[in-house]
């Protein structure tokens, strides 16, 4: 809601300067949104007429003009404008003026003549002048360069007046940012209420005069959607003037609530809407065949509208229609073959009640967004409907003549007022301090809600000290009020509704902070969970960082990375390349390694938690991924440079889920190369990947190196066991290496398994300490060293013990092909 | 006798003329072994009539005494240089850099909003989470944006389906809970949320952190208390001013914007500001009867608030952050800034 500040002074006048206004509105919820000037400051600009215009002597481009100010003697003033003529009224700045840009305007001589002030284009006094808007330039320097010509006035602008006062420029353009609650602020007659409960002050309603009807003549109206249209008013008026001159008061106060000057009919339903709210339409009479009737849509039915845009209309679309078919789509829209044009003589004016569910949502599915349903779905004040017709018809009649016909009501049941209990012990339990009952109904009245208290009111206390305050409250504190909330309010049904509204006027700030009081519970912090934050650390100190992706990314990433054929995918994308939900959180990785390798990062260690999205369920997995790409260590003097592989990278992996152990088997995965990806397994089920990417991959998304990544299901990595001390052993291990040669095929997870299911006694540490292969060893096989250290909690092992013990888990290795390395 | 005195004197001169421990011990033994000449003056000792010769060894034995005494100082002293020595040749170049693995970072956002649990956690607050693929029923419905409803335009929803979106807030959070817990409740519901809007402020992405407070005794005056005092300790500022506004939202009421004042310029007014003084940073206000209705929450005994809070916003003010896009990207010269 844009309006001119002037226009809601004439309503209220409260003592507030521009800006204090605007801060009373924004603290009761009304935010400013813009505070600006109509025009910059310049002061001695008078309204100019041209005498005379002869030849600069010296100069071919100058003129010196004779220019009457309204003073006895005309001013001489030279003048560089092309457009300068005799006859023609211009601004004229005085000897002393002060232009935008602190432009000072002085007695001086041009090529030796001369001049006594200047005569001005709308540039230079920082206006556009088809708005007269506020220009909008960085400098505010005027300049000869920047002149297009004089500001050609009206032929009838008063000589030798200020240029300010004929144009109304000190005047300060008001911005609302409205919440969607408070359509009864979308007039000026709505905001002036408003002011009136905030800062007090006397509200001069504009009482509409009644029109005497002088024609007999009424249009036939059938209100077929009751429901949808509870109030329909309507009347002719013939002999109207449509191309009369939109009176200038009138065109400066739409044009400063942001609406264009159609014609003199338009203008007044238009400025009728900006003073009260109604939103109203004129049809031309001629182009309507019999009666009105409002009612839905029939299917198949066509609408061309004020838009130029033709609507197929849905049985759901409430319509204004004559006998013959659909002329407008009510409260949103006129059609373009009923509107009001310049050669129109005879309109039909109409002011109804549309409901707001029957408007609510059909404008935003027809991509419209105008003045009239922006009101309509939010709620229009349905006491003024018929009002407003009475005022537009005698700004009509007086701007464009005419006569009116007698107005046409089918009014049928109206939105329920339905008196709302307000007590006095709930505002203090929601608001959390204790307004009397005097204050209350003194808050109540400032809002001009009709109410009852449902015992005499006290007359409001001095309230000399505490005791006294104390006593009031005692006494008071069982007052109720029933609140009868008003017709323009559509906000307004629950008691939580009302307590809002005091608190507003009371003032938010006015309420004091309170610290919470609470009973003090520790909370439950289970240890059977890892915290993330604990996850996260581990990535940190692994080197690793954390990054942030969107959710949603292209459908090919998704094919490519994930084999994902059918992701969740989104309606209404920004962006094809946001248009699935991702599966996977390496889609973002791999993106944000993209974006660092373009920006020549030689390393890059990602990770990020987030959900992923899959199946028609949408199933919502945590997940935790990483990816490294370029040296295992940043490039240093002390430690060799070599690229990241497979082994770095699970072993963050099985530090993530330490003290757990993993099992990693063999598997392929779309990302991935094929010989180097396994799924990981957490007690034997799946809980994430890991691998290398696909070759295939690292050409198609330009990345030049290995790439390794993981992912892991963060359900499974918070899951945590309470730790349970066993006995330690008070003797000493033994240690015995068992070295073997096996075939380059046998993993090396499955001989480790096989000796740990032989399950030989004393064996408290089964593990690999060395890979080799090369000389001595044959082509195709590879040497495996196994450290095993045997211990007893109870005694120190004999020699036979060990052997026996030793001797199990060689013949285990043998029985899976593995030979004693001699 | 003079003889002892002259072997004393060279001894010790010898002595401390010795670098090397072996030639200090074979320097030792001219003196003291078999053959050394206190040894040869001790043998010699027989010769003397018994009168003389309990003298003469006391004599014999000071000096040799004397020599052991210097002789092992001298040890010391060769060991000590010895010692340095090695020490001096061991020195390293304490400047270089330490070796092997380095040390990432968090992101911005989740160093954000670890600050923030945190600083809620203090007061009791516990964390709830629930789906970004949320129903029209959870995200509108239950939290009393009916359809049709202007608010439900305010929020450039994503759409997957007719019946799910992606959650345009963490409110929803607040409706899951409240059905399966009994009040009083103190919960925050961080998480991402998504909007349809992508420019230098807006991100089809974000985070926020989401506050529920229900129990009987909640008012309008603790839901300040509580947010100015967060806002405080947030930014590390006891005086940071801070303003309530009416505002509206669909499932609380009475609804509250919260203003701090520009952290960048103290309230003169700034580019970060646009010359205001203040800078909005939360939505709040009073559970609406209506959501309670839903939950099966009797409103007549408890009362709630709730606030919604955006993490991103935060974060830039904490940190100088002027590009919200910057978040997203994964530019590691971005992101170590704040490791």
């Amino acid at each position: 809601m844009k309006f001119s500040e002037n226009w809601l002074r004439t309503w209220i006048n409260p003592a507030l300067s521009s800006a204090e206004l605007a801060h009373a509105l924004t603290m009761a919820g009304l935010e400013v949104e813009a505070l600006e000037p109509v025009a910059p400051a310049f002061n001695n600009v008078v309204v100019a007429e041209v005498l005379e215009v002869v030849k600069h002597p010296n100069a071919d481009r100058l003129n010196v003009c004779q220019v009457n100010i309204g003073e006895a003697q005309p001013l001489t003033i030279v003048c560089g404008a092309p457009n300068v003529a005799v006859g023609v009224r211009v601004p004229c700045a005085r000897i002393g003026a002060v232009l935008p840009g602190n432009f000072a305007i002085k007695q001086a001589k041009v090529r030796n003549v001369e001049s006594f002030g200047m005569l001005c284009s709308a540039r230079e006094l920082g206006l556009a002048e088809e708005s007269q808007g506020p220009l909008r330039q960085s400098s505010g320097q005027a300049s000869t360069e920047l002149r297009t010509g004089l500001w050609l006035l009206p032929a009838d602008a008063p000589v030798g007046t200020s240029l300010r006062d004929y144009l109304e420029l000190d005047d300060t353009l008001f911005t609302l940012k409205l919440t969607p609650n408070r359509s009864d602020c979308l007039s000026v007659a709505g905001v002036a209420r408003e002011v009136a409960a905030i800062a007090g002050g006397k509200l001069n309603v504009v009482q509409a005069a009644l029109v005497p009807s002088s024609l007999k003549e009424t249009l036939s109206v059938k209100v077929a959607a009751a429901a949808a249209c509870p109030l329909y008013c309507g009347r002719i008026v013939r002999g109207v003037n449509a191309a009369a001159a939109t009176p200038a008061w009138m065109a400066r106060r739409l044009e400063r609530s942001g609406v264009r000057s159609i014609n003199a009919v338009v203008d007044v339903t238009n400025y009728v809407m900006l003073e009260l709210g109604q939103p109203m339409h004129a049809f031309d009479l001629a182009h309507l065949s019999g009666g009105i009737e409002v009612r839905y849509a029939r299917t198949g039915e066509q609408l061309a509208l004020l838009s130029g845009q033709t609507v197929e209309l849905q049985d759901d679309m409430l319509v204004v229609a004559d006998d013959a078919r659909p002329l407008a789509l009510a409260g949103i829209m006129g059609g373009a073959g009923s509107g009001v044009e310049t050669a129109t003589q005879d309109v039909f004016l109409e002011s109804a009640f549309f409901a707001p569910d029957a408007i609510a949502g059909k404008a935003r599915g027809l991509a419209l967004s105008t003045d009239s349903s922006h009101r309509f779905e939010r709620g229009v004040d349905f006491a003024a409907t018929r009002m407003a017709l009475e005022r537009a018809t005698h700004l009509l009649l007086e701007i464009c003549g005419g006569q009116a016909g007698a107005i046409t009501e089918v009014r049928g049941t109206l939105p329920a007022r339905e008196p709302v209990l307000l007590r006095v012990s709930r505002v203090k339990r929601v608001l959390g301090i204790s307004l009397d009952s005097a204050q209350i109904a003194a808050l109540l009245q400032r809002l001009q809600f009709e109410f009852t208290a449902n015992s005499p009111l006290p007359n409001p206390l001095p309230q000399a000290g505490e005791g006294a305050i104390a006593a009031s409250v005692r006494h008071l504190s069982d007052e109720d009020f029933r609140v009868t909330p008003p017709s323009y309010r559509f906000d307004l049904a629950l008691e939580a509704d009302l307590i809002e509204e005091l608190a507003r006027i009371f003032g938010y700030d006015n309420i004091p902070a309170q610290p919470p009081l609470a009973a003090a519970t520790m909370l439950l912090q289970t240890e059977m969970q890892r915290p993330l934050v604990r996850l996260r650390q581990i990535m940190v100190a692994r080197d690793y960082q954390e990054t942030v992706s969107y959710a949603f990314l292209d459908a090919q990433t998704e094919h490519d990375l994930c084999g994902n054929t059918a992701p969740v995918a989104l309606q209404n994308p920004i962006a094809s390349q946001l248009a699935v939900m991702r599966s996977s959180l390496l889609g973002g990785l791999a993106g944000a390694l993209r974006i660092n390798l373009v920006r020549k990062q030689p390393r890059v260690r990602l990770f990020e938690t987030g959900a992923c999205f899959t199946g028609a369920g949408y199933a919502q997995r945590e997940r935790l991924a990483g990816l490294c790409y370029g040296s295992q260590f940043a490039e240093q003097w002390g430690a060799a440079g070599r690229n990241v592989d497979f082994y770095d990278v699970k072993a963050d992996v099985e530090a993530l889920f330490a003290p757990a152990v993993l099992s990693f088997v063999a598997a392929t995965h779309p990302a991935s190369h094929p010989g180097r990806s396994a799924q990981i397994l957490l007690h034997g089920q799946a809980v994430g990947w890991i691998g290398e990417l696909h070759p295939q991959w690292l050409q198609q998304y330009d990345i030049p190196q290995a790439t390794v990544w993981f992912e892991l299901d963060l359900g499974a990595l918070t899951q945590a066991t309470v730790p349970h001390a066993g006995e330690i052993s008070m003797f000493p291990p033994v240690r015995r290496d068992l070295a073997v040669v096996v075939d380059e095929s046998v993993a090396v997870q499955s001989l480790l398994d096989a000796m740990q299911a032989e399950n030989a006694p004393n064996v408290a540490e089964l593990a690999l300490f060395d890979l080799y292969r090369g000389k001595g060893v044959e082509q195709g096989k590879k040497s495996l060293a196994f450290r095993v250290l045997l211990q007893d909690t109870q005694k120190t092992l004999t020699d036979v013990e060990i052997d026996q013990s030793i001797a199990r888990l060689l013949a285990v290795l043998q029985q899976q092909g593995a030979q004693l390395r001699m | 006798m003079q003889e002892l005195e002259q072997i004393l004197d060279e001894a010790l001169k010898q002595f401390a003329a010795i670098d090397q421990a072996a030639e200090l011990e074979q320097v030792k033994a001219r003196y003291l072994g078999k053959e050394g000449r206190l040894t040869g003056l001790l043998k010699g000792l027989g010769k003397l009539s018994a009168e003389e010769r309990p003298a003469a060894g006391a004599r014999i034995n000071q000096v040799k005494q004397a020599i052991e005494q210097a002789l092992q100082q001298h040890r010391e002293t060769l060991q000590q240089r010895q010692l340095q020595q090695k020490l001096a040749a061991e020195a390293l170049d304490v400047t270089l850099p330490g070796r092997g693995m380095g040390i990432g970072g968090l992101h911005p956002v989740t160093r954000t909003l670890e600050r923030i649990e945190s600083l809620f956690h203090s007061l009791g607050f516990a964390v709830a989470a629930g789906p970004e693929i949320e129903s029209d029923f959870y995200n509108f419905t239950a939290l009393n944006i009916p359809e049709n409803h202007p608010a439900r335009a305010m929020h450039d929803t994503f759409y997957i389906d007719g019946q799910h979106v992606l959650r345009t807030h963490t409110s929803p959070v607040q409706i899951r809970y409240m059905e399966n817990n009994s009040p009083p409740l103190k919960i925050i519901a961080p998480g991402r949320v998504y909007r349809c809007d992508s420019d230098v402020t807006h991100s089809p992405m974000f985070h926020q952190v989401e506050g529920l407070w229900i129990a009987e005794d909640a008012s309008f005056a603790m839901l300040k208390g509580i947010l100015a005092d967060f806002m405080q300790r947030f930014f590390e500022r006891d005086d940071l001013q801070v303003r309530f506004r009416p505002s509206f939202f669909p499932f609380t009421e009475p609804s509250a914007e919260m203003d701090i004042q520009c952290v960048q310029c103290n309230g003169k007014g700034c580019r970060v500001c646009s010359h205001t003084g203040w800078l909005e940073v939360l939505g709040s206000g009073m559970v609406h009867p209506n959501v309670l209705k839903h939950v099966n929450i009797d409103s007549e005994k408890y009362l709630g608030f709730a606030f919604g809070l955006g993490v991103e916003r935060l974060a830039m003010l904490r940190y100088g952050v002027a590009d919200l896009r910057l978040f997203y990207e994964g530019d590691l010269r971005f992101l170590k800034q704040f490791n």
